[in-house]
C-alpha cells in the first residue's frame, strides 16, 4: 500500500490545553506509517462560536485553512470534531453554492488564494478506519487492551449532522447508534460498553454562559460510563475531553455523586495498544489521573 | 416500473406503556410480529392496538406527515410515525426495536405526551406577523420569491415537537425557548412584511431562556423530519442580534465575539484570554482552580507562550476585510 499522507489541521486546543492529544497523534501516525503534515498556517476555525458574530468571516478563514490543504494535493485530517464540522460545514456550503463562493474567493484573491473544493477534510479516527483499515491496526496491536472496560463517548460534531458528516466516511455512521469508536476500541482488544450516553453532548460549548447546563451533561455522561462498568472512558474530540476530564469536580458537585474517571484521546488508546510508552503519549497530562497501567 | 417483492421479517418491539393515571412508573411490553417491507411505524402502532392491545394510545391524524401528531421514537431516534419505513428503521437498528413516546417526562399515556411546555414556549416567541395594516388596505401584501426564499424553509415546521424533545437543554433547563420556538421566531424576523424584530430578538436574547444557551449539538438538525435545520436559524438569530446591534454586552456574547479578536492577533485561539475576555476580569476568578490544577499537568499555556499561526498577516488583512459587523 502507498504511504498515506495527510495536512494535518491541529486546532488550537492541541496546541494549548491538550498537548497530549498532538503527542499521541504523531506517535500513532509514526506506527502506523501515515504521514502528517502540519497545516501551520492554518488558523482557529472559530469553535462554532464565531459564526454566531461573524457568519462571512467564519467561511473565509475556515476556506483559507483548506487552500492550505489544497494547494498540497493532500485530504486535511482533524483531530478535533468541532475543527471537522466548521471546517466540513464551510466545504459543503461553498460547494453546493457558487455565489457564495465568489463571495469567498474574492476575499481570498486578496492574499493570493484560491479555494476550489479539491480536497476532501476527514477526522483522524475516520482516516484511520476508512484509509488504513481496523483489521490491519488489529493486526498491529501488540499490548491488547484485554483486560479494560472502555466507554466511547463520540463527540456531536463528528456525527451529527449526519448527511454532512458521513460525505466523507466510507461507511455511514447511524448517530442514534455509532459504530466506528467500539469497532476502534474491538480493533485494539478492548471491551466496548455500550451506555445511553455516549452519542450525546458533553456541554461543552455553553460552558461559560450556561455552567450548570454544561456540568450536568458532563456528568451524565461520566455517569454513564461509570453504570455500565467503564474502567476508562475514550474520545476523538479534545473538547469533550477537557469537559470529562479537568471539569469532573464541577460534574461532580452537579450530579450530586463522584464522578470522576480517566478519559483518554482515541489517539492514545490506539497507541497503548500499539505499544507506544505512556511518555510518548502524554499521559501525565490528565487531570483526572490515568491510573490503570 | 418494476416492482419490489414484498419481503417480510420477525421483528421484536419493546413498547413503552405508561397510563399517568393508575401506574407509578412506565414499564415495557414485548410484542413480537411479522412486519412488511412497505409498512410505516404508524402501521405497527395502529397493528399493536388492533391486534395485540385496544389500550394502547397514541396519536395520529392526517397519514401524510403533516400534521405532525404521530411524533415517536424508534430506538432513541425521533420520527414522524406515518413517514418513516419500517425497513429503514430495520437497517439502522436491526429486528428489536423499542418504541417510546418523544418524552417519557411528559408521556401521559403510552405515546401520547402533554405538549404544553412546548405551546407555552412557542407562544412566547410571538409567532405571528406584527405589522401595522390597514383597517380596508386596496391591494395586497407582496412578497416576492427571493424575499420568501430568506426564510430559509423555516415556514415548513409543522410543530411536531420532535427537535424540542431531543433538544438535551430542555431536559435540563426549564426556561430553555428551544429549538422549534428559535426557528419560529426567525420565520417571523426573516418575513419582510413583519415589524416585530425588536420584540423578538429582545426575547430570544434573554440569558437562560434564549439562544446564548443552545449546546450546539445538532439533534434538532438531525431529527426534524421536515428538514427546518431549526440550529442553523439559532445561527441566524445570532447573525441578527449582532447585525442589528442589539447584543447585550455579557458573558454569552463576548464568548463569539473573542475568537474575532484572538484570530486577528494570534492566528489561533488563545483560550485562556477567551475565558478573561468573555468573563471579565472579576469573573475570570472563578476558573483559577481548575486553570491551576490544569497548570500542574502542562495544560496552560502562557500568554508570552502563546503559538502564533505561519503568514498571520494574511490572517489579519482577511479579518479587517472580510468582517462584516462591530462588537
Amino acid at each position: 500500500m502507498e504511504k498515506l499522507q495527510y495536512a494535518l489541521f491541529t486546532g488550537c486546543t492541541a496546541k494549548e490545553s491538550t498537548p497530549e492529544q498532538l503527542m499521541s497523534t504523531y506517535a500513532v501516525a509514526e506506527k502506523l506509517g501515515i504521514e502528517l503534515v502540519e497545516l501551520s498556517e492554518a488558523s482557529c476555525c472559530g469553535a462554532s462560536h464565531l459564526q454566531d458574530y461573524d457568519d462571512f468571516l467564519s467561511l473565509v478563514l475556515n476556506a483559507r485553512n483548506i487552500c492550505y490543504a489544497e494547494s498540497r494535493g493532500m485530504t486535511m485530517v482533524t483531530i478535533c470534531n468541532t475543527c471537522q464540522l466548521n471546517t466540513a460545514m464551510t466545504k459543503h456550503r461553498l460547494d453546493k453554492d457558487p455565489a457564495l463562493k465568489a463571495r469567498v474567493n474574492e476575499k481570498l484573491a486578496e492574499v493570493g488564494l484560491e479555494y476550489k473544493g479539491t480536497s476532501e477534510i476527514t477526522h483522524f479516527l475516520y482516516a484511520i478506519i476508512d484509509d488504513f483499515g481496523l483489521d490491519k491496526i488489529a493486526e498491529m496491536v501488540v499490548k491488547p487492551l484485554s483486560q479494560f472496560n472502555i466507554a466511547p463517548f463520540y463527540g456531536c460534531h463528528n456525527i451529527r449532522p449526519s448527511e454532512l458528516q458521513n460525505e466523507s466516511h466510507k461507511k455511514a455512521e447511524n448517530p442514534y447508534n455509532p459504530t466506528s469508536l467500539d469497532d476502534l476500541i474491538i480493533a485494539c482488544g478492548g471491551v466496548n460498553v455500550d451506555y445511553e450516553e455516549k452519542n450525546k453532548c458533553c456541554g461543552f460549548h455553553v460552558e461559560l454562559q450556561a455552567p450548570k447546563t454544561a456540568s450536568i451533561l458532563t456528568g451524565n455522561a461520566l455517569m454513564g460510563a461509570m453504570d455500565n462498568n467503564a474502567d476508562w472512558m475514550v474520545t476523538p474530540c479534545p473538547l469533550c475531553h477537557l469537559k470529562l476530564d479537568t471539569q469532573y469536580e464541577h460534574a461532580s458537585h452537579a450530579v450530586g455523586r463522584d464522578v470522576k474517571m480517566p478519559v483518554l484521546h482515541m489517539q492514545q488508546m490506539v497507541g497503548l495498544a500499539l505499544g507506544c510508552t505512556p511518555d510518548e503519549l502524554g499521559l501525565q497530562h490528565h487531570v483526572a489521573e490515568i491510573d490503570f497501567l | 416500473m418494476s416492482m419490489q417483492a414484498i419481503t417480510t421479517q420477525q421483528v421484536t418491539f419493546n413498547v413503552f406503556r405508561f397510563n399517568s393515571e393508575t401506574d407509578y412508573l412506565p414499564y415495557y411490553k414485548q410484542i413480537t410480529m411479522e412486519v412488511t417491507s412497505e409498512e410505516v411505524v404508524l402501521d405497527i402502532l395502529d397493528r399493536i392496538k388492533w391486534e395485540h392491545d385496544g389500550s394502547f394510545s397514541y396519536r395520529r391524524s392526517c397519514r401524510h406527515g403533516i400534521c405532525g401528531a404521530c411524533a415517536v421514537k424508534v430506538n432513541g431516534k425521533g420520527v414522524l410515525a406515518c413517514k418513516e419505513r419500517m425497513n429503514d428503521m430495520i437497517g439502522l437498528f436491526g429486528t428489536e426495536l423499542t418504541i417510546d413516546p418523544v418524552s417519557s417526562k411528559h408521556a401521559i399515556k403510552d405515546m401520547v405526551v402533554d405538549k404544553k411546555d412546548f405551546w407555552d414556549k412557542h407562544e412566547a416567541v410571538e409567532p405571528y406577523l406584527i405589522s401595522e395594516i390597514e383597517e380596508h388596505p386596496e391591494m395586497e401584501c407582496y412578497v416576492t420569491p427571493m424575499e420568501s426564499e430568506a426564510l430559509l424553509e423555516s415556514d415548513l415546521c409543522i410543530q411536531c415537537g420532535l427537535c424540542h424533545y431531543a433538544c438535551p437543554v430542555i431536559e435540563i433547563n426549564d426556561a430553555f425557548l428551544g429549538p422549534a420556538a428559535f426557528a419560529k421566531a426567525f420565520r417571523f424576523n426573516a418575513d419582510v412584511r413583519d415589524e416585530g424584530i425588536d420584540e423578538r430578538i429582545g426575547i430570544v436574547n434573554q440569558p437562560g431562556a434564549g439562544i446564548w444557551d443552545c449546546v450546539k449539538c445538532f439533534e434538532c438538525a438531525e431529527v426534524c423530519p421536515k428538514e427546518v435545520n431549526p440550529i442553523e436559524k439559532i445561527t441566524k438569530l445570532h447573525n441578527q442580534t449582532f447585525e442589528r446591534n442589539d447584543a447585550i454586552d455579557n458573558v454569552a456574547t463576548r464568548h463569539a465575539v473573542g475568537f474575532a479578536h484572538s484570530i486577528k492577533k494570534h492566528g489561533l485561539l488563545d483560550e485562556g484570554e477567551l475565558v478573561r475576555y468573555s468573563e471579565g476580569n472579576i469573573g475570570v476568578l472563578k476558573h483559577v482552580p481548575v486553570a491551576i490544577k490544569m497548570w500542574k499537568k502542562g495544560k496552560i499555556v502562557m500568554p508570552w507562550n502563546m503559538p502564533k499561526s505561519d503568514k498571520l498577516d494574511e490572517i489579519k488583512r482577511l479579518v479587517k476585510s472580510s468582517s462584516t459587523v462591530k462588537f
